[in-house]
């Protein structure tokens, strides 16, 4: 059993209630924040945690943290980025479902730091019902002083509101969220200026996600140090990892950076293995926008190494032999899979979620997916596999937000580790289309 | 004041300013190429990706290079910033690859497009694009949808380029239109049936870099470079007053802006001096419009500065006549 | 359904006004704007399931803006229903780790059980059978959406069951 920061007490009958939630210790980091630490020390203690952005960048959320723009006469936002819309991804729904209150507590600290006085939580509009549980929890918090005018009183006071989406992939984008938190379409901005500088309402505004908020709490109560300890090089402190697809015990897990992939991936505590006795075919190890590898190259590097759970083994390889950590969703498939159909799959939903703003993604990522739909329907040709690494070159970067590289990542390296299959099916649409129908070896490619 | 290298050309220019506009300081084949960027209108830029821009040098202060290619319409110029356009291989190979975006779904139909001949896409695609396509899928179609009596909208041509919604939300006091819908089914309209219709609805036909909103009044009468551009103006109350007439003999077949040399509207007009006043009687003339030599506008008249006065004071009359040249004071 | 709706006029019921006051008091007094998508979610909610240019057009007269903010807000976001729906909504999840468990299979099991295809209605208007990308429910796929509610972990007969119970509502 590793260490759990975020899910200790994730069983915990009624720790949904705040009541609980402080009996379990909750709310330390508020008191001791808001009345024994400045901001600025209570951003240091993040710096030194190493803490990275736990939405999928990995961006350090102490550096980020420490970007923000603070001119005179301008108020400053914290917004929480609950729109957690990647495929494979669902861990930030299951924290703030089961303790809303371990998010609220990191908010209030974390606003605290930035000198927030209103604070938003842009909680996709399909999770209504999670809004609604957390619109519950910051009523409790008003009500016990916890929100609102001087909390405990420290004399710093804080709003927090809860804002729902409408229905849209691109709002997890940090700058299409704010365009959306103001009422517009969820269009991405161009950078710079970031929303350091130039956020919420032209405000300087830092965006995090739910878990690198909710991570805030243990490191201010723990000390940025002990947080650093947690972990390998650089991969500090645990993460939640939502596992998918196909294996016997899927779920949201906490993990230490650092653990064994094959561990997380075989043992019981996690995912169980491989369902139906079957074999471990690929994953896409990091969310939908992450490269897909084969099991083996998942495993272990190309050199051999076996891989650990940390930004750095899992993108070792880089995009030749690699993948990334992402968001920590893992989306195992086992020996039934078909790479040409999910890769379609795929395709589709990055095509029905493009803003469509910018004409690189707009048109291609329409384009791939009527290929990559060809193709698995038996109507491609030879050339058309080139053509989709090629267009996938022609949107990767060179769109205005990185939805260009999400959708242009799975295509290209499904292509360049499964060629095989997309060639199986353009040679033989008759076997390829047939219902249930996987490749399954070299010999499935000669010519009949 | 900002020093940078552009495609290895020093240029100065005020702090803030951006990295395209720099460029058209420096003028000339140098400067990139911009579809929706539009200086008139604020908010404008970084969609279409034409004007993309390989920054080899951050700034003085630090050097590092940028990772990706840069819209140069909205990024904003540094002290010591190295930027490479022509120069840089990478550039070209991208901008081929937005003109193949633009022109997969757009229809082949510039032979009955009004904007043909004055089509910043065809001009991008003669510049950038490749002669075949690789494109084997239906192209994508939209509903024809009726915004007017003044302004014909052919969403199948659209870019989404977004001038025409910034135009609408900045020159005039109430906009009916909008970009509806998401991705590639994302389409500039109105919703509900209605028409786009105030006093300066019609800049939207000008500031339109394709064919996608035309002029209703124009359609069909004939090919710009039929037509004759002169430089006109009346005394109006609502605008400059200062337009563009495209004439055949005396008639005027349409009245426009006039624009500068990056297809840019000098001063939006309103919709009296564009759609009521086509007649020559209503226009003081102030000469003829200058049209780029690479224009089609201008293949039936070379303006008389390339040619020497002399040779065609030698054309016999019927010759200069046909060719419609306008004798010019010197 | 509380709001009433007539040809010319779109009156929102007192509770839903009281939710929408609540939603704008959370922005700066001239960011109204940004309650746009907490007011459409109530305006669904309140008028059938679907928002028409009327009460589209009554959100704007609540926030003070052109109508066409609106309608460029409201079919950019794909929860919001643009066209008449049935009682039910099912919004089934179809991205790859539900496809993975069998979302496929259970989109065309409910084709079949409602006579009709991915974006139509049943034949008694009592269903609207949608397909949506990625719900946050991975782990728990196949799965679909009613309203607020997810229902996960489904297959054929767990579906037939849900239609059942749906059916005597």
């Amino acid at each position: 059993m590793g260490l759990k920061i975020l899910t200790e007490h994730i069983n915990v009958p009624g720790i949904n209630t705040l009541e609980t939630y402080r009996k379990m210790g909750g709310y330390r980091s508020v008191e001791k924040a808001l009345k024994t630490m400045t901001p600025d020390e209570v951003v240091e203690e993040v710096k030194k945690s190493g803490l990275r952005g736990r939405g999928g960048a990995g961006f350090p959320t102490g550096m980020k943290w420490s970007f923000l723009a603070k001119p005179e006469g301008k108020p400053r936002y914290l917004v929480c980025n609950a729109d957690e819309s990647e495929p494979g991804t669902f861990k930030d729904r299951v924290l703030m479902e089961k303790i809303p209150h371990a998010l609220i507590e990191g908010m209030i600290t974390s606003s605290y730091a930035l000198g927030a006085r209103t604070s938003y939580i842009y909680i996709r509009g399909e999770l209504m019902f999670v809004l609604r549980i957390l619109e519950k929890a910051i009523a409790e918090c008003y009500a016990a002083g916890l929100l609102g005018e001087n909390i405990l009183g420290s004399g710093y006071s804080l709003d927090l509101h809860v804002h729902p989406g409408g229905g849209a992939y691109i709002c997890g984008e940090e700058t299409a969220l704010l365009e959306s938190l103001e009422g517009k379409r969820g269009n991405p901005r161009n950078k710079p200026p970031f929303p350091a500088v130039w956020g919420l309402y032209g405000c300087p505004t830092v965006v995090n996600n739910v878990e690198s908020i909710a991570s805030v709490p243990w490191i201010v109560n723990n000390t940025g140090e002990e947080y650093a300890k947690i972990g390998v090089g650089r991969s500090t402190g645990t993460k939640l990892i939502s596992a998918s697809g196909h294996i016997n015990n899927p779920g949201v897990y906490e993990i230490e950076l650092g653990l064994p992939v094959e561990e997380f991936l075989f043992s019981d505590e996690y995912c169980g293995g491989i369902w139906k006795g079957r074999k471990f075919k690929a994953i896409v190890a990091g969310g939908s926008s992450v490269p897909i590898l084969p099991g083996e190259l998942f495993l272990k590097t190309a050199e051999g190494t076996p891989r650990v759970m940390t930004y750095e083994s899992l993108s070792e390889g880089g995009f030749v032999s690699g993948t990334m950590l992402g968001s920590g969703g893992f989306i195992v498939m086992d020996d039934t899979t078909c790479i040409v159909r999910n890769t379609w799959n795929f395709s589709r939903f990055y095509h029905h979620e493009s803003c469509g703003q910018c004409s690189p993604c707009r048109e291609g990522t329409g384009w791939m997916e009527k290929i990559l739909h060809r193709i698995e329907h038996g109507h491609g040709h030879m050339h058309d596999i080139d053509l989709l690494v090629n267009v996938s070159k022609q949107i990767e970067g060179n769109t205005i937000c990185p939805l260009g590289d999400a959708a242009a990542w799975p295509v290209a390296s499904a292509v360049r580790h499964f060629r095989h299959e997309f060639e199986w099916h353009v040679k033989h649409p008759e076997k390829a289309t047939a219902p249930g129908a996987v490749y399954s070896g070299a010999e499935d490619l000669a010519f009949a | 004041m900002a020093k940078i290298t552009f495609d290895g050309i020093e240029v100065e220019v005020p702090d803030g300013t951006s990295i395209l506009n720099a460029a058209r300081k420096i003028g000339g084949n140098v400067v990139p190429p911009a579809m929706c960027y539009y200086t008139p209108l604020k908010g404008s830029g970084g969609k279409c990706r034409a004007c993309l821009v390989k920054v080899t040098a951050g700034s003085a202060k630090d050097p590092r290079p940028m990772p990706k290619l840069v819209a140069s319409c909205v990024t904003p110029v540094q002290d010591g910033m190295v930027v490479e356009n022509t120069l840089s291989p990478q550039v070209m190979e991208a901008r081929k690859g937005v003109v193949e975006m633009l022109l997969i779904n757009h229809p082949l139909d510039c032979p009955v497009c009004d904007q043909a001949g004055e089509c910043d896409l065809q001009n991008f695609s003669y510049a950038h694009g490749t002669s075949g396509t690789r494109f084997e899928e239906e192209r994508r179609t939209f509903e024809r949808k009726d915004i007017g009596p003044l302004i014909q909208l052919h969403m199948n041509r659209c870019i989404l380029c977004y001038r025409c919604v910034y135009t609408a939300d900045q020159i005039t006091d109430k906009r009916v239109h909008g970009v509806l819908g998401r991705g590639d089914a994302a389409e500039i309209g109105t919703y509900i049936e209605n028409a786009i219709d105030n006093d300066f609805s019609g800049n939207v036909i000008d500031v339109c870099p394709v064919g996608a909103l035309t002029d209703k009044t124009f359609r069909f009468k004939n090919r710009v470079w039929f037509t004759k551009p002169v430089d006109a103006h009346r005394d109006c109350p609502k605008c400059a007053g200062k337009v563009v007439l495209w004439m055949r003999g005396s008639d005027v077949l349409r009245v426009t802006g006039r624009k500068n040399e990056y297809g840019e509207l000098v001063d939006f007009i309103c919709n009296e001096c564009r759609f009521e006043k086509k007649e020559v009687a209503d226009w003081t003339i102030d000469g003829p419009r200058h049209i780029p030599r690479a224009s089609v506008i201008s293949a039936n008249h070379y303006e008389l500065p390339v040619i020497n006065p002399q040779v065609i004071a030698d054309l016999p009359e019927s010759t200069t006549k046909e060719l419609q040249i306008i004798p010019r004071p010197f | 359904m509380e709001g009433t709706q007539t040809q010319n006029e779109v009156q929102f019921s007192e509770k839903a006004m009281a939710e929408i006051r609540r939603y704008i008091s959370h922005y700066p007094e001239d960011r109204k704007k940004s309650a746009i998508l907490p007011i459409l979610h109530i305006a669904q909610a309140e008028f059938g399931g679907w928002v028409s240019p009327q009460v589209q057009d009554k959100v704007a007269e609540i926030l003070d803006i052109q109508p066409i903010e609106v309608y460029e807000v409201s079919s950019f976001y794909t929860m919001f229903n643009l066209k008449p729906v049935g009682k039910h909504v099912l919004e089934v999840c179809r991205t790859g780790p539900c496809m993975l468990r069998g979302a496929d299979h259970l989109i065309e099991h409910l084709e079949n059980r409602l006579g009709c295809h991915v974006g139509e209605n049943s034949a008694d208007g009592m269903f609207t059978l949608k397909t949506v990308e990625c719900l946050a429910a991975c782990g728990m796929g196949p799965m679909l959406q009613i309203r607020e509610k997810y229902y996960e972990n489904l297959d054929p007969q767990k579906m037939d069951q849900l239609l059942d119970d749906l059916r005597k509502e």
